[in-house]
Order: C-alpha cells, then structure tokens, then sequence
C-alpha cells in the first residue's frame, strides 16, 4: 500500500492515560500524519468451519470517507457488526476512537452512529416516535427541535407523523440515516445505505454522505458492493473477498489513470493489432478475444491511440475505458474461484 | 434505567398485539360473570347437592368471592399462555423485526438492556394481574356483594368467614404474580435463543403443560421430579384459601418459583452477552 494510514507505537501499551500519550506523541512524531479514528489489527470471526472475516486489518483517519467494499458474502456485514460489538471477534483487535473497543463499548458507541444493512423499524410507531426513541438510547442529550431538523435533512418532515409501516423502503433507509446521525456522532457507519434507494434517492444519500464529511468532518465508513458508489465518494477504500484484504489505499492512487485498461473494437483487428504492435504501445497489448483488442495504457494516452489508429484507415467502432481496478472487482464478483490479491 | 424501562413500556403498550390478553381476559371474566349472574344459583344448588344431603346449608353462597374464586381457578391455568405471548417476543421479536441490531449498537450494556427488557416484561405481567384482580374481584364483589365463602375440596369443605377473605385475596394475587413471573422469565430466557417470537412462546407452553402432566400424573418414577418443576408450585396460592393457612408449605413454592426466576433470568443474561447479532 502506498498511503501510510497510521503510525506504529504499538510498543506503548496500557492504560488510558498511555493511549492519551500514545496519540499526543503520534501527532508531534508526524505532523502529516491524522489519528485513526478506526483501527482494525488482525480481526478475524470464524462461524464453525467458515472463516467469514480473516486476518483484517485497516485503519480509517478522522474526517475522511472510508468505502469497504466487497461482493455479497464477502465478509463487509461481520466486520461492521464487530465494530459495533453485535459479533464479537474471534481474533483480533479493535480501536475506535483511540480507545480499545471491548474496554469503552460505551463511550465509543456514543460517538458512533450507524445502519447495519436495511434500517428495520418499529412498524407500528411513527417515524418521529422511531427517532425519538432511538434518540433517547444514544446516551446524548438532544434538544427538541433537531428532531424536525434531523427529519427535514433526510426528505421525511412531512411524513413525520405516519407510521413506518405505510413507508416504502427508500424511506425508511432515510429515516435509518437520521437515527444514526440524531446525535452528532464523530463516526458513521453505514453498511449498504443505498440499498433498496431509486436513482434519486441514491443520489441522496451520496451527497448527505459528501456533505457530512466535507462540512461537518464527519468520519464515515460505509460499505458497498457496488464499485461505482464507493469511487464517487470515498476518499481511501479497501476490497475483501472472502473476509480477507484484497486492496486498501487513497482511492486517487487506486484509480491510477496510468493503469487503464482499453477494450478496442476496430474494422480490422488483425491491422490494428499490427500497427499497435509497431507503435509506442506494444508492451499494453494484452489477450484480445472475439475481434476485442485490449490495451493496457494511461488514460490520457487514449485520444493518441485512437488517432494513430484513423490515422493508417483503421476504423474505430468501439473504445470503453475502465481502470484495471474495476476489472480485478469485476472478476470477484462475477466468480467464486479464488483470485490473487491484487497489487496496486 | 428507568428511561430505558419508558421506552419498553411506551413499546410494549403502543403494540396492539398487548392487548390481545387484555381483551381475552376481559371477555372470560364477563362471560363468567353473566353466567353466573343469569343461572349461577342453579348452578351452585347443583354443585352442592351431595354436600345438601349431609348438610343443612342457610344464607347467601354465591357472592363476589365465590365468582372471584371460580374465576381464578379457571383463568390462573391458561394465563400463562397469555403472558409467553408477550414475555416470548421481548427478544425474539426484536430480532424479527431486525430491530435489535440497531439496539444493541446503542450505548447499553447487553445486561442493562435484558434487565430493563425483563422489567418491562414483570410490570406487564403484574399489570395483566392487576386488570385480572379488579375484574374477577372488584367487579364481581359490586354486582354478587359479599358473603361467607365455601370451597369445596374432594375431601372437605372449608368454610371462610366474610371478614376473613378479602386479605387471603390479596396473598393470592400475590403469590399468582410470582406464578406468573416465573413463566414470563421462562419465555423471557427462549426468547434469547430464537429470532421469531412463535418459537420461545410455543416452546414455553409446551414445557408448562409437558411440567403440569408430569404434576398430575401419580406415577413414582415422576413423583421424585415432582418438587423441582415449578408448575406443581404455580397452583398453590390456593393455599391461602385453607384454615388455617399452610405458611410452610406457601413459602416452600414461593422459593421455588423465586428460584427459577433468578435462574432463567441469570441464564438469559448470561446467554445474551455472548450471543452474536445476526438477525
């Protein structure tokens, strides 16, 4: 990994007052350096025979959007339910906050707001009673007006007083999200919070997402299995597959333009093959099937090729670019057999 | 605490489902009292026919007390199916819904929530006897009035007198409370186990009734179990209803239901804090 998500002081162990001088000291050691808000070292959860979640370790810095991504199955749904102590891990250890998850449940939970896959309600209340009620379990004090706030910023002020029974599930996501954010949390953690959402909606929640992190500094972990949600978002993500790490950066240096991947259907393959094989290109090329030509070049070197290619008479019928990232999560999701841990 | 136990109580009495044991119980005891109120001199003239032949019997039998005892005898068995019905669903409920997840991820120790959930299950049970205690007694004493009471028992008659009833009433409602507990914190602990609430609540009537055969059934080989199963102890508030009282033998149950209590309670904690949220 090329980014350094954490500092190493693993040597000061113990109490409280330790970890306190433990993160004064990682700030003054490396000014560039951000405290992790999540530490995650060698978590594992074994259900019986099934590894669900192996050896996982990452770190989440304060204030940024932190995308965890993986097919379904591949473990994301046990690693948020062990940061919010519904599973507890069979190894490992977890910090959030700076403090040890299993010695400050309380305190770390109080500054944690979350949605763990679909938001399930109570039914037979309203969405205001739901908010209230949930509210008052957080452990925060919270005055009376930011409830209507709180279900103005989610699209729900006028159906305040309807049951949730009569809600369709796009709204009762959004009634999740202002559950998990009623009482300010440092932290959120959204597992799948799109799910179930229309275009619009998952547009939505993308910018209140954007927008609690750019302008409140919220820290957020959210999780997805679609590629697209967390690239449009996320500042630094990470990819399981089979509960193990398969990826993990600054998402700007995971989408390197250098690394694209070009599938090329051209009139005549067989020429466009030769003339890339002569040209500055000729160590992209990778396999071509079916009249399909794939190359391996930067982005910005794709108006070139295409050029190089009209310009010897060779007509181009189609180009689709997309980083080898999405290739690799391609091939994970769309198959079961085991996949080599992808080098970034 | 106490502001967990609201929002419990403000969950439990908000479900319509609640009010199903109300409704039934209402409805039992009224049927009851309209019987009796219509055909319940016949009714006890029959009853007491072989007890007539023997003895010459003068005043008012049926009264309040004897509808309120008539009416306890009947309820108290099937009352516990009532309470499973709601003490069932306290976590498995919780679980169907999917709500759990999002509790257990508040600021709330596993055994501060099953404390306040067991609380809030008591006080629902105290309250279902309490609705049960004013329509059997307090109803029926205002439309029979009040008397002398006769229980007839296979072996005696035990005849109390108007001024010594009322209290015995009292013990009784009690004694049915802790009963009835003892099957709510039973349904409490099953309900830890499973994710929808028909299981804890068919599986608790199952082990009452299974318990009440093995109670009934004079056979040796069960008779030695007999003393540990708590439904051969869940009937003895009828103990207050003997002169003099068996204080010894009404204590010995009382513990013994006080004992389960802790222990299926004890366990349901135990079982909580350890159980992974899958639901």
């Amino acid at each position: 990994m090329s980014t350094l998500k954490t500092y190493d002081l693993t040597w000061v162990k113990g109490s409280d007052f330790l970890y306190f001088i433990k993160h004064t000291l990682a700030i003054f050691v490396c000014k560039n350096c951000m405290p992790a808000i999540i530490n995650v070292q060698n978590l594992s959860k074994q259900f019986g025979d099934i590894k669900a979640v192996n050896d996982l370790s990452f770190a989440v810095e304060k204030g940024e959007i932190y995308g965890f991504l993986g097919q379904n199955g591949a473990g994301k749904s046990t690693t948020i339910r062990m940061l919010l102590t519904l599973i507890a891990p069979t190894e490992g250890k977890i910090e959030i906050l700076g403090m040890d998850l299993r010695k400050h449940r309380k305190e770390i939970l109080t500054q944690t707001g979350a949605i763990i896959e679909k938001p399930d309600l109570y039914k037979y209340l309203t969405a205001m009673e739901n908010l209230r009620l949930f509210a008052a379990m957080s452990g925060v004090k919270i005055q009376d007006k930011k409830y209507a706030e709180q279900l103005e910023l989610v699209g729900l002020k006028e159906r305040m007083h309807s049951k949730v029974k009569t809600f369709s599930q796009g709204m009762k996501q959004r009634l999740g999200l202002a559950i998990a954010l009623i009482h300010d949390p440092q932290l959120i953690i959204l597992d799948e919070p799109t799910n179930g959402l229309d275009p619009q909606g998952i547009a939505d929640v993308r910018n209140l997402i954007l927008h609690l992190s750019r302008d409140l500094g919220k820290t957020i972990f959210v999780s997805s299995h679609l590629l697209s949600e967390i690239e449009q978002i996320a500042d630094s993500m990470l990819i399981i597959d089979k509960g193990k790490k398969m990826a993990e950066g600054k998402v700007s240096s995971l989408f390197d333009p250098a690394d694209t991947i070009v599938e090329l259907q051209t009139t005549n393959s067989t020429a466009a093959i030769k003339i890339i094989q002569q040209s500055q290109w000729k160590n992209a090329l990778r396999e071509n099937s079916n009249e399909l030509i794939f190359l391996n070049i930067h982005r910005k070197e794709i108006p070139l090729l295409a050029k190089d290619l009209v310009s010897h008479d060779i007509g181009i019928l189609s180009l689709y670019a997309r980083h080898s990232l999405e290739d690799y999560f391609l091939t994970l999701t769309t198959s079961n057999r085991h996949v080599e841990t992808f080098k970034n | 605490m106490w502001k967990l136990l609201k929002i419990e109580l403000f969950k439990i009495f908000r479900r319509p489902r609640t009010y199903i044991a109300f409704a039934a119980i209402a409805a039992i005891i009224f049927l009851i009292q309209l019987a009796f109120y219509s055909d319940g001199e016949a009714f006890l003239q029959f009853g007491m026919q072989s007890l007539k032949e023997t003895f010459d019997i003068n005043g008012k039998i049926l009264s309040g007390y004897m509808v309120c005892f008539i009416i306890l005898q009947t309820l108290l068995i099937h009352v516990p199916l009532l309470i499973a019905l709601v003490a069932g669903d306290t976590i498995a409920g919780e679980a169907n819904m999917g709500t759990l997840r999002l509790l257990v991820t508040k600021p709330i120790s596993r055994s501060q929530f099953m404390w306040t959930k067991f609380t809030a299950t008591v006080i629902y049970t105290l309250l279902l006897l309490i609705f049960m205690a004013v329509l059997s007694l307090v109803v029926s004493i205002a439309v029979f009035g009040t008397s002398d009471l006769i229980i007839m028992k296979s072996d005696m008659v035990v005849i109390l007198d108007n001024g010594d009833i009322l209290w015995r009433y009292f013990a009784a409602f009690g004694f049915a409370a802790v009963a009835m507990i003892t099957v709510a914190s039973l349904a409490f602990l099953l309900s830890v186990f499973a994710e929808n609430s028909i299981g804890p609540i068919v599986a608790t009537m199952s082990i009452v009734i299974l318990f009440t055969i093995l109670t009934t059934m004079d056979i040796p080989l069960f008779n030695a179990l007999k003393p540990f199963l708590f439904t051969n102890h869940m009937l003895n508030w009828k103990g207050f209803f003997e002169d003099p009282v068996n204080y010894k033998e009404v204590f010995k149950s009382l513990f013994v239901l006080v004992g389960h209590i802790i222990v299926f309670v004890f366990l349901a904690i135990v079982f909580s804090k350890k159980k992974d949220i899958l639901s």
